[in-house]
């Protein structure tokens, strides 16, 4: 059986990569690999993840420089020869090991109005949304999100600007713009369009290339873009 | 802890890289450009010296590089405004690739015509 050389965070903002032996396996996944290092080699290591089947975005985690969710990411597909190195997601404060304090990530979903503002009670009749319309297309393209927090990590505007409120809680205000039953869009729209929002996207695209359920955050803060410079035009921004 | 090279080698980021660079090198050399030109107001023959200087094959092949600069800096911009504003398709690499044919093209025409 041969065996992976694999390198793993481990400390908090200061630490250094400790070096394992995990004995290689078919269809093997990063999770598998970390999980069998906390098992038999060493128990303190702290990771997280829940599901383990790409549903909850727990286990994200950087794998040889990349930000990738980690039960989902097949070992032959990322190797670099026979070694792996893991680190923590990029962008957040290290708690220890792999585990990051994701606060400032959910913290900016709620800063960019991520709430959905109902405009009718429970009383009413369900609302009617065609599913062909433009603006359920539009939700329907951003709304998977899982929250792992892979694009966040990958951004460099928010590295650049640590205020910056970064793609996954952009792409969740857009699609809550296009719900047409939502009733707070200009709130949110003055939320997303400040300093450190959608105007502040370099379009390098990293989020979009590494969201692993192939949601674009670029596309949706484009979107932002254009409905700020329409209702800045309208005078209502 | 920030991203290295690793998360950022896709042809996107390139793209960003080139539209930086070409637009920092374009602004350092709009002020030598006004620079020859003014020298027109100090007489003919500080024109003509200016002129002869620029005929030099090493300044005609900055020019090339020049040239090249512009395309790509106009062509990304308008790769940047049709991601912006056009209603968003999958082709943003397709995109890419045309802003960077046009370049190449156009600085290909100017190499051409010198000869």
């Amino acid at each position: 059986m041969s065996t992976l050389e694999v390198k793993v965070w481990r400390g908090g903002e200061e630490g250094e990569f400790q070096r394992f032996e995990v004995p290689r396996l078919e269809s093997q996944t990063v999770l598998d690999v970390v999980t069998h290092i906390q098992r038999h080699l060493d128990p303190t290591l702290s990771y997280r993840f829940a599901c383990r089947v790409g549903m909850c975005g727990s286990c994200a985690m950087v794998v040889n420089g990349r930000a990738r969710w980690t039960c989902r990411t097949h070992v032959a597909d990322v190797t670099d020869g026979d070694s792996l190195e893991i680190a923590p997601l990029k962008n957040l404060p290290v708690i220890k090991d792999l585990v990051t304090d994701m606060r400032d990530f959910f913290d900016k979903w709620a800063a960019a109005q991520g709430q959905f503002h109902p405009t009718t009670t429970r009383k009413d009749d369900f609302a009617r949304v065609e599913p062909e319309s433009p603006e359920r297309q539009q939700v329907d393209a951003g709304i998977e999100c899982i929250g792992c927090g892979v694009c966040y990590s990958s951004c460099d505007v928010v590295s650049w600007n640590p205020e910056y409120l970064g793609p996954a809680a952009m792409n969740r205000a857009w699609t809550l713009l296009n719900d047409v039953r939502d009733g707070a869009n200009e709130e949110r729209l003055a939320a997303v369009a400040g300093d450190a929002g959608c105007h502040a996207c370099h379009t390098h695209m990293t989020c979009t290339e590494r969201c692993p359920k192939q949601i674009s955050p670029t596309a949706a803060i484009a979107g932002l873009k254009r409905a700020a410079l329409k209702a800045a035009l309208k005078g209502k921004l | 802890m920030k991203n290295d090279w690793r998360s950022r080698n896709h042809p996107a980021w390139w793209a960003f890289l080139v539209h930086r660079v070409s637009g920092v090198l374009l602004t350092l050399f709009l002020p030598l450009h006004f620079l020859t030109l003014a020298t027109a107001l100090q007489g003919e023959a500080r024109l003509e010296a200016t002129l002869r200087w620029i005929d030099q094959p090493i300044v005609k092949l900055g020019e090339v590089i020049l040239v090249l600069l512009l395309a790509a800096h106009m062509t990304g911009g308008i790769r940047l405004l049709m991601l912006e504003f056009m209603p968003w398709r999958d082709w943003q690499k397709s995109l890419l690739a045309v802003a960077a044919g046009l370049t190449l093209a156009v600085g290909l025409a100017f190499l051409l015509n010198l000869t």
